[in-house]
Parts: C-alpha cells; sequence; structure tokens
C-alpha cells in the first residue's frame, strides 16, 4: 500500500505532544498520517511512547501540544466514548462478571439498539471468530486464545472504522500468537477496517503490517513498510531493533560513487553503501544482516572486499547454522547459512575470509 | 521417545485408578498434614482455651438452672409428682420446710431467694421469712403446710409452687424468654411484660437499625475514598493507607475522648457553632449522650474496617475494564455503574458485614458517648453482668447476639457463593 500523502489521512497526528510530569516530553513531535483501511504497527522498546500514542488516540491520555484528527476533524476535545474506536487491550479487558454474549451486547446497548439487532450482530460477531458457541460462558471459563478471539469480537462487534490494538497477543504462547496474527491479518483484509495496533515484537509486527512506525525516545525513527524496514533501515536504532544485525564500528575513509569505504579500528578497509552517515573522518556504525554474509570466495560478487574471520562457535538450528566468529576484534558477529546439502558446517577454530555485497552493508549513524 | 522408564523408592508403582494409588498418595500427604497441625497447633489450643471453652460456658449459662435442683433437692423430688392444678400435697410443704432448713443451716437460702426473685417479684422476701420463721419451729407440727400457709398466705397459693415446680428442671428457658420482653403469668402462660418493663427487644432493634445506619454510612465515606485510593500511584496510595491506618496506632479511648472534647456542649463544634452566630448559646445542640454521636463516633472508628476490604477488591480491578467500557461508547457514569461497581460488591460485602458485625456487637463506644438512647444491646449485657449480677440472662442476650452473627456470616457466605462474581 503507497503511504497518503500528508494531510489526506485518515488518522493523522499533527506535530503531537505529551508530557506527564511537565518536565519530560514521552512523545516528542509525533507526525503521521495514516490511511484508510491501513495496518498500522507502532513498533518499539517499552517506553518509547508508543502505547502513549495509541491511548491518545483513544482518548485515555490528552495531548499537551499538537492536534489528533480523525477523517480530518480534530479530535482532541472528543471525549473518548464519542469516538466511536474500536479497542483491544493487553489483557483482553472481557468484563468477568456478563457473559460472552452480554460482552458483546455492551456496545450494542449502548447505542440503544434494540433485542433482536443486538443479537443477530452478536452472532455474526461471534461466527466471525468462530466462538458462536460460545455465547453463555464466562470470559473465566475460556482459554487464553479463545478469551482473545472474544475481546477481538468486542471490538468489531459495533463495527467501528478503526481498531486499536494493544499489545493482544502479549499473553498467548508462541503457537497460538502466530495463529492469531494470521486470524486478526485475515479479519482486517475481510472487513476493511484501518487497524492501529501497538507491539514490541518485531516479528508479529513484520508479518502482519502494512506499515511500521518504528518509535524510540518518543519519537517516529523510521516508518516504513516490513521489507524496506528490514532490508533498508536507516539508523542503527531500527537496524538493530528489527532482526538480528552484525555492527562493525569503524571510520569513513572515503566515499564515492554511492560506495564508503570504512576503515575498522583494526585497520582493515571494508565497503558499505552510505545511508545515515557523514564525510570522511566521520565515525559510522556498518550494519549488515547475518543472512547476508557469505565466507565462500565463489558466491561473492566481482571485487568485493573481504575480512579476516576465526570461528568461535557453530549452533546447529535445523533449518539453518548460525556461527559466531570474531570479525576486527569483535567476537559477537553471527552468519547464518541455510542447511543445503552443499553447506559446510565451520568448526570452532578455523579461520576464513567473508564478504558480502557492498549494497548489504549499510553504514549507519554511530550509537 | 525415552530410552528407559526408573521406578521412584522401591517396589513397582501404583498403576492409576487402583486402591494402591491411593494409599500412597495417602502416605505421601500423611506427613505434609501432620507439619500443618502441628504448626496450628499453639493457635488451635489457645482459641480452645481462651475462646471455645468460655463461648461454650456462656450458652451454657445461659440455659443453666442449678440453682433450685441443687438447694432444693427434696422439693424437686416431692413436686414431680404434682399435677399443677391443685395446690400441692402435705409432703411437698414439708420437703420446702426440710430443704429450707438445711439452707438455713449452710447459709445458702440467700441464693435460693434470690433466683426465685428474678422470676417473680417479692419471692425473696417470702424465702427469707419463711426461712428464718421456719427455722425457729422446734418440733415437727402436724401439718407443714399449715404452719407455712401461716408463715406467708403465698404458700396457700398456686404461683410459687408453680414457679418452684418450673425451676426443678436443670435446664430452663428463663433467660430467654426475658431476653425477648416475655414472662410467664401468674396462670404459668407465657406473656409479654407491660410495655414500660419492655428492655431488650426495643434494645435489639436500635442496636440493629444504628448499626445499619452506621454501616451505610461508612459505605459512603469509604466507597469513594477507597476508589480514589485505589487509583492513585502505588507510593502516593501506600501513603494514603498509612492514614487511614492511622486510627489503629491509636487508643481506642483515646479518639473516643477526642470525640467526646469536640461534640460535648461546650465542646469545639458546638463553640464554634455559637462563635458563628448559627446557633444561640442556650441553645446548644446535643451532639453526644445520644443516638446521634453514638453513630458520628462510631462511623468514624469503624470506617477502616470498610476501606480496606474494598480497597484490596479494587485494586485487583485494572484500569482497562472501564476503558473497554468507554472505548465501546458507555458514558464514564455508565461504564462504571454496569462495569466497575459490580466488580466491586465481594468487597462491598466483605466490608458491609465486617463493619455489621462489628456494630452490633460494639461496647466502649455507646457506653462512653451513647448516653440514654445511643445504648446498645452489649451495653445491658454488661450491665447484667457487672451491675445487676444476672449472669444468666447476660448470657441468653450474649447467645442471642452470637447467633444472629452468625447467620448472618452463613448468609453471607450464601449469596457470595452463589454469584459467583471473581476478580480475574
Amino acid at each position: 500500500m503507497d503511504a497518503p500523502s500528508k494531510g489526506s489521512g485518515f488518522v493523522e497526528f499533527d506535530r503531537v505532544q505529551k508530557s506527564y510530569d511537565g518536565e519530560s516530553l514521552v512523545v516528542k513531535d509525533l507526525n503521521l498520517s495514516i490511511g484508510k483501511g491501513e495496518f498500522l504497527t507502532m513498533l518499539g522498546p517499552s517506553g518509547s511512547g508508543k502505547t502513549t500514542c495509541l491511548m491518545m488516540l483513544a482518548g485515555f491520555e490528552t495531548a499537551t501540544h499538537g492536534d489528533i484528527r480523525l477523517e480530518g476533524s480534530p479530535i482532541n476535545a472528543v471525549p473518548p466514548h464519542k469516538r466511536g474506536i474500536g479497542m483491544v487491550f493487553q489483557n483482553y479487558a472481557l468484563f468477568p462478571h456478563m457473559t460472552v454474549a452480554e460482552n458483546l451486547s455492551f456496545p450494542l446497548e449502548v447505542r440503544g439498539m434494540g433485542k433482536s439487532e443486538r443479537e443477530g450482530k452478536i452472532k455474526r460477531a461471534l461466527d466471525m471468530v468462530q466462538m458462536g458457541a460460545f455465547g453463555n460462558r464466562r470470559p473465566a471459563q475460556l482459554s487464553g486464545g479463545q478469551q482473545q478471539r472474544i475481546a477481538l469480537a468486542r471490538a468489531l462487534v459495533f463495527e467501528p472504522k478503526l481498531v486499536l490494538m494493544d499489545e493482544p497477543l502479549g499473553a498467548l504462547d508462541k503457537q497460538l500468537r502466530e495463529h492469531m496474527q494470521f486470524e486478526i491479518k485475515a479479519l482486517h483484509e475481510a472487513l476493511g477496517i484501518t487497524v492501529v495496533y501497538v507491539t514490541h515484537d518485531q516479528g508479529e509486527a513484520l508479518t502482519m503490517s502494512d506499515r511500521i512506525a518504528v518509535f524510540n525516545d518518543g519519537r517516529i525513527q523510521q516508518l516504513a513498510s516490513p521489507s524496506e524496514l528490514y532490508e533498508a533501515p536507516e539508523n542503527s536504532f531500527v537496524a538493530q531493533f528489527i532482526g538480528e544485525n552484525n555492527k562493525l564500528a569503524g571510520t569513513v575513509e572515503e566515499i564515492a560513487d554511492g560506495r564508503a569505504m570504512v576503515r575498522l579500528p583494526t585497520g582493515e578497509i571494508i565497503d558499505a553503501t552510505p545511508v545515515n552517515v557523514g564525510g570522511k573522518g566521520e565515525k559510522t556504525l556498518v550494519s549488515i544482516r547475518p543472512e547476508r554474509v557469505e565466507y565462500r570466495a565463489e558466491m561473492l560478487p566481482e571485487g568485493a572486499h573481504t575480512i579476516e574471520a576465526e570461528v568461535l562457535e557453530f549452533i546447529y538450528m535445523g533449518d539453518i547454522f548460525r556461527t559466531r566468529l570474531r570479525v576486527a576484534g569483535t567476537d559477537d558477529f553471527v552468519i547464518k547459512n541455510r542447511n543445503t546439502l552443499d553447506q559446510r558446517r565451520l568448526a570452532p577454530g578455523e579461520k576464513v575470509r567473508i564478504g558480502w555485497a557492498p549494497q548489504d552493508a549499510r553504514a549507519l549513524d554511530p550509537l | 521417545m525415552c530410552a528407559e522408564v526408573t521406578t521412584s523408592a522401591k517396589g513397582v508403582p501404583a498403576e492409576a485408578g487402583t486402591p494402591g494409588l491411593k494409599a500412597s498418595l495417602r502416605r505421601a500427604e500423611r506427613r505434609k498434614r501432620r507439619g500443618a497441625f502441628l504448626l496450628t497447633l499453639p493457635l488451635l489450643l489457645f482459641i480452645t482455651v481462651m475462646f471455645l471453652i468460655p463461648l461454650c460456658g456462656m450458652i451454657w449459662l445461659s440455659v443453666a438452672n442449678t440453682t433450685v435442683p441443687t438447694y432444693m433437692p427434696k422439693t424437686v423430688a416431692a413436686l414431680s409428682h404434682w399435677n399443677g392444678k391443685d395446690l400441692p400435697s402435705e409432703d411437698a410443704y414439708a420437703a420446702v420446710a426440710a430443704d429450707l432448713g438445711v439452707a438455713f443451716k449452710n447459709h445458702t437460702f440467700g441464693r435460693i431467694a434470690k433466683r426465685l426473685n428474678e422470676e417473680m417479684p417479692g419471692s425473696f422476701g417470702l424465702i427469707n421469712k419463711t426461712t428464718f420463721r421456719s427455722a425457729r419451729v422446734k418440733e415437727a407440727p402436724a401439718s407443714w403446710k399449715a404452719e407455712l400457709e401461716k408463715i406467708d398466705g403465698a404458700w396457700g397459693k398456686r404461683p410459687i409452687w408453680t414457679l418452684l415446680k418450673r425451676e426443678s428442671s436443670p435446664v430452663t428457658a428463663d433467660f430467654y424468654i426475658a431476653a425477648i420482653d416475655m414472662q410467664y403469668s401468674a396462670q404459668g402462660v407465657l406473656e409479654r411484660v407491660p410495655s414500660y418493663e419492655r428492655i431488650y427487644l426495643p434494645l435489639f432493634w436500635r442496636t440493629g437499625w444504628m448499626s445499619i445506619l452506621i454501616t451505610v454510612l461508612t459505605l459512603v465515606l469509604g466507597y469513594p475514598l477507597a476508589y480514589w485510593i485505589s487509583r492513585l500511584p502505588e507510593s502516593k496510595a501506600n501513603l494514603m493507607m498509612i492514614a487511614v491506618l492511622l486510627p489503629f496506632w491509636t487508643s481506642l479511648l483515646v479518639r473516643i475522648t477526642a470525640w467526646i472534647v469536640l461534640l460535648q456542649s461546650h465542646g469545639v463544634v458546638n463553640s464554634i457553632l455559637v462563635g458563628s452566630g448559627a446557633v444561640s448559646d442556650n441553645a446548644r445542640p446535643m451532639l453526644m449522650n445520644n443516638a446521634f454521636g453514638t453513630v458520628v463516633v462510631m462511623t468514624q472508628v469503624l470506617l477502616p474496617f470498610m476501606v480496606l476490604p474494598l480497597y484490596s477488591v479494587m485494586k485487583a480491578i485494572p484500569d482497562s475494564y472501564v476503558r473497554a467500557a468507554v472505548s465501546m461508547g458507555a458514558h464514564p457514569w455508565r461504564a462504571f455503574w454496569r462495569v466497575f461497581a459490580p466488580l466491586t460488591l465481594p468487597g462491598v460485602g466483605a466490608g458491609v458485614l465486617l463493619v455489621f458485625i462489628l456494630s452490633i456487637g460494639y461496647y466502649i463506644t455507646p457506653e462512653l458517648v451513647g448516653g440514654q438512647n445511643g445504648q446498645f444491646i452489649s451495653n445491658r449485657i454488661a450491665y447484667n453482668v457487672q451491675e445487676s449480677l444476672n449472669w444468666g440472662l447476660a448470657a441468653a442476650l450474649g447467645t442471642i447476639l452470637t447467633v444472629v452473627t452468625m447467620i448472618l456470616f452463613v448468609l453471607y457466605g450464601y449469596i457470595s457463593g452463589n454469584k459467583k462474581v471473581s476478580i480475574a
């Protein structure tokens, strides 16, 4: 999905700031435009401001500066119960004293809907999450995954155009989580709703989102599609936060023709793509994905620089081999190789020369 | 799969579902059970000696009637055949004279006189007079009936005999009958005591409604407070809870005395009222030594018992419940009443029960600030124990209070058990 142009978004954050104590800002100058029907994920470590942003959108926190707009009109002054935004909470927040059907009935009753109309909608919502037979149960009688489905159904039953999800899968085990990711994504596509999803799980973000906003320190570090985020991180934080990355600190020796020569502390020179780096003599952090590193000379592109590496540890992980190397004085350099027939298993102590295509190594800002 | 399976301990492990498994489970659990029992043993002994035995003693006192069977055994035997309609036969008169003769020698006739007087005013004098006068009779008269009737005409009428017959039994309901303002008429029929003598039922009634009022007041005052504290950040909430618990660190007597300083007719509150011109100096309102004083002071004293259970229940309710309700379009008030309030019901139940049970048995506050119309049933129990020395009646009143409390407790357990309100 194309990023909507500024000013035309379904949801817009316009220079939004938030402070809890009047001294420090939890959210600093947030500008974000979310398109209609988009699945946008706010991803970041805890304390990065992502949940605060979600709560401001829901209306449970007030922005100390800036505008939040929904369908073009500012909603800063609209109380949360009049925003008509569906929300799924971290621990589901199903009302324990009501049955599943009563839970789903609640938002409809609040809207003054008649009994027969309510029952029809409840049935459809429950069927939608394959929980049709559970209307008379109480939340405590359901498993975590089932509660999750009910929470989802309850947020969708009154047909909101925008649904917010605050780490909704955090309490589930891995297998169930992956299954629910798929289901939420399918619902999003089937219903055409706009979803703003908050998580600290990057795998979840990559699997589900149209776009991901990576938060750190109250700012969006990068807003991009999952593949762009993974393959072309714009700064070291994003590179380190999304997936696994090897980092090599060094100094820029030369930048020419879209290639940067970086001198490592041990004196070796590597080549990389300059992304977020100053000129000659500036410090930089080169980041390379473990699966893009090659130790077989014949697989490397023409003219690629190689450097010396010593194998420290070899881990057999089934589908891949994970090998830890000492490179340029750091001993946490990792490479991953697919477990194919012709793949060699490197032995600890072995010396190899490793290299990569220059576009896979990105010279970023020093951390 | 596993390469080998080792059996634990010696022998073959029991199969699931066989008696052998149950036996080995029992064996394994026995040591744990014994440990638990030993840990609670000191408390168990303490409760038995200091609480259960006195409690049973009290219940026994409320029905025990040993005076007449102990000190007038011959009379009891002689009256066992009496039909209760006519006057008893000559041997009953002789038995009374013999029993009182022994009682005179052993100086125990006073107890008989006191016990009978509790049931029938005037018996004190009758027994004393009869004892002294019959002791002066040197030789056995031809008819004790004529002799006793000569000493006091009461012996020639039925009531005293009906009373003696009734008191012959070692177990009696007399104290309970007195505790609910009833009495036996001269004809031996149960009837209510004259209205000006009715003390206990009005007192039970007053204890009840004032306790309900105090409970409602603590709930009304405590609920918003507990709500507010439960929504505060941890550090501030702890500080507020210390403030709530602060009264527990001060002696109850000191607190009541402080209230007396505030509420007495020339106390702080009245002085402010008069000083501000709200009331004139010679029309100072009575703020204590009445029901008002009792309610005000007890509400303050019992407030923490309401706040504590409410707070602990409210703290366990996450913000997200109300937020979820609001996000679904419910006005915050509606979200509160439909979602938050029902979830606090277990706390409300516990607090109400705690405060109400403490209230109906409260003694010291009504004693000090209750005056005449702010007294509770427990003050009357204390009076019967300490002043009128009618322990049987005190025990009966106490037992009624205990039973009412226990019924309430069971009722609460039943209601809260059926509601199935649980916090995730």
